[in-house]
């Protein structure tokens, strides 16, 4: 009798302790997941290409097709700061006016007609990029401009161009030091503007301009060592320049594999080109990163994830019910006195709004940049000088909607 | 260049030389020098060496002893005076929050020899335990009395509700301070059971006791009931909670939104499909019905402005899915965070304003997607059908009565109920400022909420919540100042930036002494004003002058103005030091 009570007893004991054990351990997970996840509320993107000149293409391209990369992962216009010379998509050289391509034969326009560019051509200067960084700008200045990142905001900052050992140059005409650029960080990370900071830079002897740094919670990705140089990716025939740069180009092929809810981490970031493919070895530094950058997700930088909560309570308001029959019967007489609308069927509004990169053939745009913009092929040339003849309305509203670009 | 050297200064001039032509020398046209007495070229002459010797020194001396000094002052970065001990001063800053709570006594409230002793002062004061270097305190300091005679005429009408109406009119209460009427024990003011009543206006209402201990215990209820109407840790630990040490294991759901001079607000309407709703709203009476009664009420709190906007084919980022039991659509809980972005550019409110845009969107699903609803973790649909993001605005899906399909052909005309949306954006705003459910202590019946929707006490503890808020900011952003040009040599220090200093610094410790002294308005206007200074002052574009101007370009710009006239100077000196040293050696020698 003692003996089935006994073990009875003891197999009770043993579920309950399982079942203790098994509870405790998911208490654990779950506040080590918690642990190991990003404080952060917000994210903010500064994306930087620092050449001019046509034959610096490629580097527009780089910054434009992250742009592309981190918008559909969810970062939004307001919160990325975009400074590009801008001079490419109605250069007098380019054959096909109002585009930028980052693949050979064409295959991807980068530049579109919804890129927001915040600092464009001679705006794109160090001090500005400083001012940026540090939140000292003129009260003048336009909301787009600013980097209005607080204590819980991710930061991805992607750099390109050319740079050498310890420097980066902007623009042909100054250049920017790594001293600078830690100072820099270090008055970020002083007035707590940032929470975590991701840095990329794509030029030659990159990872020389992450050596200074001083202040925490930074990672640093480059695309060369010191004493390397980083090259391009792919010239195309018909434009005639170099469209990418290598180290961008297999980043973006691994940023297309991400979508807002991957849980791919950094790791696999620094794992992406390797000396085979990128000729240069990329570098990285995470030594003055908190977390450990396996726990690090990929979309905690270049996603923006928000955090939501139900909204489970509401107050109880009064009805005035007055207000309300009144206001009512004003819509009801505004209504009668207007004719019915109808809707037309000729647009598929809702699919051109949300339509995706489409991979199609390039054809001509309906609106080139200037009227007399493509001097340099008569055949672009004389067709938009047909298009012109023919719909000249058509051409100018066309321009003044699609085209955000200035020339 | 001014040569030092005081052998060119022989060559120059032809001395001891022999040479006739010295028209370094010379001006114009005059006779040129007749050699001098020592006619053989080598030996120089005495008093002309020392001369050369004493003319190096001297180059030397003004070289070293003024112009090098003279050199750094002019090029060193300028700096206004700061004061930096008393930043660092304000590190270590006590911040005693003090709460004025009146006690009023009725007659047969406590025994009769307790009621001789009045009218008198106890305080209560107690350090709140949280890992921040400033120490905070809370202090209530109770001063107790009798009731007058109006008082006890009200206390002694039927409802509680009624007592409170009464009493309110009589006099305004200053913001921070409370008052609580202590009634009889056996008292029908309240329910039976319960033994405290909290109203909407600054006044509570405790039972006393028939007790040797009266003051004791009925001390201890008053600071229960006086704790949850003003300062309770987790208030301070919330708006402390971007400053206090990253604990994480606590979660980050609730961040109230940061202090800020002023608040944008925008309503906007979404409507993916216009075909088939036409959708009305009348936001203008709505908000000038609701939300502006409750954003005067926070009034106090910062300037609020309102604008409202309907935006026609807008979708929602992901696609809803199906639920057959139901014959509804759904958004189940996790994909709720990816619905925000896709629609926040559309929002334009970056171009609203300077000022944080909270946004609240109405959406009213497509014909084929109604209805929509909202899962929570469970599954369940959502009684509410909206969720929020801190920080950012709440979202709230509309579905449209089935039964207006039936009658009419598309598009279907929408009146949206107003109170319905509004009473879920109020309770989603409250929540978003960081007021909570007031957790009151047990037994005690809390009155309903006013028409605005906000309890003026509420309000206290906010502006309590958001003094300490803004004194921390202050002082975290004068330290960082004080550090970083400890840092970095080259930040130049206007003399504004440093008026600006001075008066951030000026205002930190006001509202400091006005939190002590327990007039609440007088120190959020304080702190405020010690927020925007700082902010000021360390965002001032002038300090970033000399920035990208690092220390080791300069080498190359002073070698190619100092190299030249530093060489033969210091040639001469070395020159000058080994004569001296041989001199001084060969008396040695001949000893």
């Amino acid at each position: 009798m003692a003996a089935p009570c006994f073990f009875s007893r003891l197999w009770r004991a043993a579920l309950a302790l399982l079942a203790l054990g098994s509870l405790a351990a998911s208490q654990i997970e779950d506040q080590a997941k918690q642990f190991f996840r990003s404080g952060h509320t917000n994210n903010w993107a500064v994306l930087v290409c620092t050449s001019r000149f046509w034959f610096n293409y490629r580097h527009v391209a780089n910054t434009l097709s992250v742009y592309r990369s981190v918008k559909r992962l969810g970062i939004p216009d307001s919160h990325i700061v975009l400074m590009l010379a801008d001079d490419m998509a109605c250069n007098a050289r380019n054959p096909k006016p109002a585009t930028v391509f980052s693949h050979k034969n064409m295959e991807l326009n980068v530049y579109g007609d919804d890129v927001e560019v915040d600092y464009r051509s001679y705006e794109v200067t160090v001090e500005n990029f400083l001012r940026v960084l540090t939140g000292r700008i003129p009260p003048s200045t336009p909301r787009s401009k600013r980097l209005l990142s607080d204590d819980r905001s991710n930061i991805l900052i992607y750099m390109t161009g050319h740079g050498g050992n310890g420097f980066l140059k902007f623009q042909d005409s100054e250049e920017i030091t790594n001293i600078e650029l830690a100072d820099a960080f270090e008055q970020m990370w002083q007035k707590r503007r940032y929470n975590e900071l991701l840095f990329i830079i794509d030029t030659c002897q990159g990872a020389s301009m992450y050596e200074r740094f001083y202040s925490p919670n930074i990672m640093a990705l480059a695309s060369s060592q010191v004493g390397e140089d980083s090259l391009s990716h792919q010239p195309d025939p018909a434009i005639g320049v170099h469209l990418m740069d290598r180290y961008t180009f297999y980043v973006l092929e691994f940023l297309e594999e991400i979508n807002p809810a991957s849980q791919t981490n950094m790791n696999d970031l620094f794992q992406v080109c390797p000396k085979s493919l990128c000729v240069s070895t990329p570098g990285h530094r995470t030594d003055l990163f908190q977390r450990d950058p396996k726990h690090v997700l990929i979309t905690d930088f270049f996603g923006s994830v928000r955090k939501v909560e139900i909204t489970t309570e509401t107050l109880s308001l009064q009805r005035d019910s007055q207000i309300t029959e009144s206001s009512y019967k004003e819509d009801r007489m505004d209504e009668e006195l207007m004719e019915p609308l109808k809707y037309a069927e000729q647009l598929p509004v809702a699919q051109i709004i949300h339509q995706a990169l489409l991979a199609e053939v390039w054809t001509l745009p309906s609106a080139p940049c200037g009227m007399l913009g493509s001097r340099s092929w008569p055949a672009t040339f004389t067709g938009s000088v047909l298009q012109l003849v023919t719909s000249p309305v058509h051409v100018l509203s066309q321009s003044s909607e699609l085209h955000k670009v200035q020339f | 260049m001014g040569s030092g050297g005081w052998e060119t200064a022989r060559a120059e001039c032809g001395v001891g030389r022999g040479n006739l032509s010295g028209s370094a020398c010379q001006g114009s046209g005059a006779a040129p020098p007749r050699p001098s007495v020592s006619a053989p070229q080598s030996a120089p002459v005495p008093s002309d060496v020392v001369r050369g010797k004493r003319a190096a020194l001297f180059f030397a001396a003004v070289a070293i002893l003024l112009g090098l000094p003279l050199w750094w002052k002019t090029t060193e970065t300028y700096r206004a005076p700061l004061p930096y001990s008393q930043i660092s001063a304000l590190n270590a800053l006590q911040l005693r929050l003090m709460v004025p709570v009146t006690v009023v006594f009725t007659r047969d409230s406590i025994p009769l020899d307790d009621q001789e002793k009045l009218p008198f002062t106890v305080v209560h004061e107690r350090e709140i335990p949280l890992k921040y270097k400033m120490k905070i305190k809370c202090r209530f300091q109770k001063a107790y009395r009798r009731a007058l005679d109006h008082e006890e005429e009200a206390l002694s009408s039927g409802s509680v509700h009624e007592a409170e109406a009464m009493l309110a009119e009589l006099k305004e209460q200053a913001e921070g301070s409370l008052t609580v009427y202590v009634i009889s024990e056996y008292s029908s003011l309240l329910p039976q059971d319960m033994m405290s009543y909290i109203g909407p206006e600054r006044t509570a209402v405790v039972r006393g006791i028939m007790h040797r201990e009266a003051f004791n215990i009925i001390g201890r209820r008053i600071i229960q009931i006086a704790q949850a109407m003003s300062l309770t840790e987790d208030v301070l630990a919330a708006a402390l909670a971007d400053h206090l040490p990253e604990d994480k294991w606590s979660s980050d759901k609730r961040r109230p939104l940061k202090s800020s001079l002023g608040y944008e607000i925008t309503f906007s309407l979404l409507n993916p499909d216009p075909k088939s709703h036409d959708v009305h709203w009348d936001i203008e009476g709505a908000v000038q019905h609701y939300v502006w009664p409750f954003l005067n009420a926070l009034s106090a709190a910062g300037n609020f402005s309102v604008d409202s906007q309907i935006l026609y084919y807008a979708m929602l980022g992901v696609n809803p899915r199906f639920d057959p039991t139901s014959f509804s659509y759904y958004l189940p809980m996790h994909s709720l965070p990816h619905v925000i972005n896709p629609v926040e550019s559309r929002l334009g409110s970056s171009a609203a304003s300077l000022y944080p845009v909270l946004n609240f969107l109405l959406y009213v699903p497509e014909l084929a997607h109604s209805p929509l609803y909202i899962q929570d973790m469970d599954g369940a649909p959502v009684a509410t059908n909206a969720f929020h993001s801190p920080r950012w605005g709440g979202i709230m899906v509309y579905n449209i009565d089935p039964k207006a399909y039936n009658a009419s052909e598309l598009p279907v005309r929408v009146e949206v109920d107003m109170v319905q949306v509004m009473e879920v954006f109020l309770a989603q705003l409250r929540l978003l400022f960081g007021i909570a459910q007031p957790q009151v202590p047990p037994k005690c019946l809390l009155s309903g909420p006013k028409n605005e929707g906000l309890m003026t006490w509420e309000l206290d503890q906010l502006l309590w919540a958001r003094s300490v808020e803004n004194l921390a900011t202050a002082t975290t952003t004068l330290t960082s100042l004080a550090q970083l040009l400890g840092k970095i040599s080259n930040i130049v220090i206007k003399d504004d930036v440093a008026s600006e200093v001075y008066r951030a610094v000026a205002a930190v410790q006001k509202a400091a002494e006005e939190l002590a002294s327990g007039h609440l308005s007088s120190a959020f206007v304080a702190s405020q004003e010690a927020v925007t200074s700082s902010e000021r002052a360390f965002f001032d574009p002038s300090l970033l002058h000399l920035l990208y101007f690092p220390d080791d370009q300069k080498f190359a710009i002073y070698i190619p103005l100092f190299l030249p006239m530093a060489v033969p100077i210091l040639l001469s000196l070395v020159k000058i030091f080994l004569e001296m040293h041989k001199s001084w050696r060969k008396p040695e020698k001949i000893d």
